[in-house]
């Protein structure tokens, strides 16, 4: 009702059409797609149409949001099939003359309907070397980096720790493979601590060792669903697996690297 | 249903803040120590707070464009915008400590756009004198949270995702401090007890009063309601800042912000008949600020330091009621908002698409996506959309402690210093500063002080109170909260009249007995039914606070407009207006004098004014 009551009267006479959303209810031990119409209206959203769902018909559905404009990366679900952002997901863009299937994301945990328990993310980031910044180059106390030098840098730090990259990543979802890989969005995060400029970290051994870099085998799905058009592989992952490389199996550059330090 | 008091899992810490926005994050990096432990309790997973929304920058005068930015420059915008009503004191140490608060983010992995000689890049922004607002692209607010939540992690600090606390415990032995917090999971609904030395509130906003909003679900006023029930102090809750442009169009986004920072890049404002209407009504207080042409105005936004800056880019307050203005008139857009032009530029910048592309990534998304519409090529529609609240907990400058002994707080939940209008940007440097005063301090309190007693009876009675709407059938809470929403916003909004805020109140009571009588269906285990139930407590409260201290400031003011006393009065400039609870549990308002202001700032001030 929340919806269809703050729209103009003539938008929603315009559009007063009904969908079909299919939206999976249940918890770890059971559950099953439940059917639930509701009205629809010009420029709404996926996340909408759950609210709707919940203000009339299904009060205790459980669903994640903050921000409704793509910012946050809290409301990732699967629609039909496909993870993305509840938000962001215009109705228009959906064939809508079959139900919409809204899950939970699959490569988590289930805790209740569309949320699942993501914690493993958090505890994954905690384990990769944090932030290590050479000392300050000006007398204020400040560095000096060129716009150039930070444009990667900043590409990647646009993640909006969404989790539809892990979610999608065959890694994670089909090999469950969470205690050795830490994920395309862990890769990203890692680049981006790689490639500051300031920074002094050495992350690589950790990549190659503890964090799985090896277990990608560069399919581009995590690239494909990420929201913030983040180039996950080219950009973040594949130039890892090259420092990787050149630092750990390419014996002429390690012998070149013996003479020269490895960052700036 | 309820289990008994031995039953709640409980916690213990020497300092406990609640909130993971930019506030409570900076607040508990700041208190944990070896020698402190400390918890963090959040709503919402932890980065997803309403501070990863913020768009157009954090204000600090570091002079990095322009080296005549200080921060005397920065503390007399912030009282001239906030209409002299604020803390002076507070806006002094916000002026003062920012730029290093700024600069220690860029320590800690904050990647700042540069300026041509590699610093931290800075950016005009509405009644800022000088490019002031440190930024990346318009996604300022997720660099800043993104930065503290990676810091923080390696701080030893514990953090309790989607949890949310509902009552403040106190210990009435010993001078009603607070001693510790009861809070439910959301997951699973159950009870837990937090234990605390020391308390720091960091939960944000209000925004979820009113329909028309840019605040998320988490935006209810829980730590406000919180700290009014446990006894402290509310001040200036009047002022609540309707952000000028907000999306209008289509229905389901409306409200959602379009950053300042589109008019910071040149981005003009028009009515339907294509005319720039904040040319028509400048305030004689900023007269010399401003541009007298669109020419000038140009330049000023791109760096000509000669130039003054457009009247679009005049306080927040001002350009809402002048876009209000348009559309009552019948010279608004299509949607009933007004054009927000920025595709413009284009006349004037070879690569305008890619520029407005690289520096507002997100309005060039956010429109694309949710609206059709590419802000390279075509205006944007936009209107009021509330935003904001100047007023809140009432603290003391230097340490952010409210009334309520070891009860601090810090950033919008607090109040002081934003007088009747905050600046944009100037909320983000605000969270940094009084953050890190609140967790100095809440440290130093809880070292100071041994664990107090709670009592569980107390506990309980709060426990049982929160169940209740699982025993009742009544009516759907998402219904009252959307009443309220419609109610405030038609009554109490941007324009206010005495007859219309006394017809609120006769609302709000009613409302309190329907939310008393609300029912919920479903089990305890994340339940959005009841948790929307549970947040009409603190919702009512605050929108009683807002007005009742409206209907005493019987003049307009910043962010009050109110069309039956339409001028400002001086002698409304003396005091702020406080709301507290009686003894029979009534919100009584008062008026609290202004401290004198130094001579040395008020020097400051005539100077530069
Ligand atoms: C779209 C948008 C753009 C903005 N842009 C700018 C800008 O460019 N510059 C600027 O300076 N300001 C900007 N602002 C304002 C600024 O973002 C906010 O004022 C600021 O982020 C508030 O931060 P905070 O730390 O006080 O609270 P929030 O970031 O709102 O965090 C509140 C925290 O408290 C928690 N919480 C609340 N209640 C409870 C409870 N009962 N129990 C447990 N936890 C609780 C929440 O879960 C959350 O973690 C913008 C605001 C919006 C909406
Ligand atoms: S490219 Fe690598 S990280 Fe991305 S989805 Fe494929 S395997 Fe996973
Ligand atoms: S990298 Fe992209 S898809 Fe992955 S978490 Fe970040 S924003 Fe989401
Ligand atoms: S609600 Fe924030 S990304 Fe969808």
């Amino acid at each position: 009702m929340a919806i269809a009551t703050t729209a103009t009267s003539a938008t929603t006479a315009a559009t007063a059409a009904t969908a079909t959303f299919s939206i999976w209810r249940g918890d770890a031990q059971t559950g099953q797609l439940v059917d639930y119409t509701t009205a629809v209206g010009e420029g709404m959203v996926v996340l909408d149409a759950v609210h709707n769902i919940q203000a009339e018909e299904a009060p205790d559905l459980a669903c994640r949001w903050n921000c409704k404009a793509g910012k946050c990366g809290s409301c990732s679900a699967e629609i039909n099939g496909v993870p993305r952002l509840l938000c962001m997901t215009r109705l228009d863009t959906l064939p809508l003359d079959k139900p919409v299937t809204i899950e939970p994301l699959k490569a988590f945990p289930l805790l209740k309907d569309l949320i699942t328990n993501v914690n493993w993310n958090y505890e994954v980031k905690k384990r990769i070397k944090k932030f290590n910044p050479r000392p300050p180059d000006a007398t204020d106390g400040t560095w000096r980096m060129q716009q150039k030098d930070v444009d990667r840098v900043q590409e990647f730090r646009k993640c909006i720790e969404c989790f539809l990259c892990q979610d999608v990543c065959h890694v994670l979802r089909e090999h469950h493979l969470h205690d050795e890989f830490i994920g395309p969005r862990y890769l990203v995060y890692a680049a981006s601590l790689e490639m500051n400029p300031l920074d002094t970290e050495d992350r690589l051994k950790d990549l190659k060792d503890n964090h799985g870099i090896g277990f990608c085998n560069i399919t581009k799905c995590c690239t494909t669903v990420c929201p913030e058009d983040i180039k996950i592989t080219d950009n973040a992952i594949i130039p890892l697996k090259e420092r990787v490389v050149d630092e750990f199996y390419d014996p002429l550059t390690k012998l070149v690297r013996l003479f020269r330090p490895r960052k700036k | 249903m309820a289990e008994n008091q031995s039953q709640y899992q409980t916690f213990e810490h020497d300092v406990l803040v609640i909130g993971a926005g930019g506030a409570g994050l900076r607040a508990a990096i700041e208190a944990s120590s070896p020698g402190v432990s400390v918890g963090l309790i959040c709503k919402s997973l932890l980065g997803k707070a309403h501070t990863v929304m913020a768009e157009g920058g954090v204000a600090a005068a570091r002079g990095n464009v322009d080296e005549r930015d200080n921060w005397q420059v920065h503390f007399s915008d912030t009282m001239r915008g906030g209409q002299y009503v604020n803390n002076w004191r507070m806006a002094e140490l916000h002026a003062r400590e920012a730029p290093a608060r700024v600069c220690e983010l860029e320590a800690w992995g904050a990647v700042f756009d540069r300026t041509a000689d590699g610093r931290i890049l800075q950016r005009n922004f509405g009644g800022h004198k000088y490019p002031r607002l440190a930024h990346v692209g318009d996604r300022t607010g997720l660099e800043l949270i993104r930065t503290l939540q990676d810091h923080g992690i390696h701080q030893g600090i514990e953090v309790y995702m989607e949890v949310t606390v509902v009552t403040l415990l106190r210990d009435v032995g010993s001078g009603g401090r607070v001693v510790g917090a009861l809070a439910y999971d959301r997951e699973r609904g159950r009870f837990r007890v937090y234990q605390a030395k020391a308390i720091v509130l960091a939960t944000g906003g209000v925004g979820r009063a009113y329909k028309i909003t840019s605040n998320s679900w988490e935006g209810t006023g829980d730590g406000h309601g919180l700290a009014y029930h446990a006894g402290a102090e509310l001040i200036d809750m009047e002022f609540i800042q309707f952000h000028p442009t907000g999306m209008v169009y289509p229905p389901s986004v409306r409200g959602i912000l379009v950053t300042e920072g589109v008019r910071g890049e040149g981005g003009v404002l028009k009515n339907n008949e294509g005319r720039r209407f904040m040319f028509d009504d400048i305030p004689a207080n900023y007269k010399d600020q401003t541009a007298d042409t669109p020419e000038e105005g140009w330049r000023y936004t791109q760096g000509d330091r000669e130039a003054r800056r457009p009247p679009e880019l005049l306080t927040r307050d001002h350009v809402a009621r002048c876009i209000v203005r348009e559309i009552k008139a019948g010279r608004g857009s299509e949607h009933g908002g007004v054009y927000l032009d920025i595709a413009w530029i284009k006349e004037k910048l070879p690569n305008a698409t890619d520029h407005i592309k690289r520096k507002l990534p997100s309005m060039y998304h956010q429109f694309k996506q949710l609206a059709g519409v590419d802000i390279t090529q075509q205006a944007m529609e936009v209107g009021p959309t509330t935003h904001y609240i100047m007023g809140g907990i009432r603290v003391d400058a230097d340490t952010q402690e409210s009334t309520v002994p070891g009860l601090f707080a810090a950033g919008e939940c607090a109040a002081g210093i934003n007088g009747a209008n905050r600046l944009g940007g100037n909320s983000l440097s605000d969270l940094l500063v009084f953050g890190q005063r609140a967790g100095h301090y809440a440290a130093k309190f809880a070292q100071a002080n041994s664990a107090g007693k709670i009592n569980g009876d107390e506990v309980d009675e709060a426990a049982r109170q929160a169940l209740e709407p699982f025993e009742r059938t009544g009516e759907n809470p998402y219904q009252i909260q959307h009443d309220l929403q419609n109610m405030m916003q038609d009554l109490v909004g941007i324009v206010r009249r005495e007859d219309e805020m006394q017809q609120a109140l006769e609302g709000l009571e009613k409302l309190c007995q329907r939310a008393g009588q609300c029912g919920v269906t479903g089990h305890r285990e994340f339940n959005p039914g009841w948790h929307t139930a549970l947040d009409l407590k603190n919702l009512l409260t605050i929108s009683e606070a807002i007005t009742r201290s409206a209907l005493e400031r019987k003049e307009s003011r910043g962010a009050q407009f109110r069309d039956d006393y339409p001028a400002k009065d001086a002698e409304y400039s003396k005091f702020n207006f406080v709301n507290w609870k009686d003894r029979e549990g009534n919100m009584q308002t008062r008026r609290e004098p202004l401290a004198p202001m130094p001579n040395e700032l008020k020097k400051i001030i005539e100077e530069l004014d």
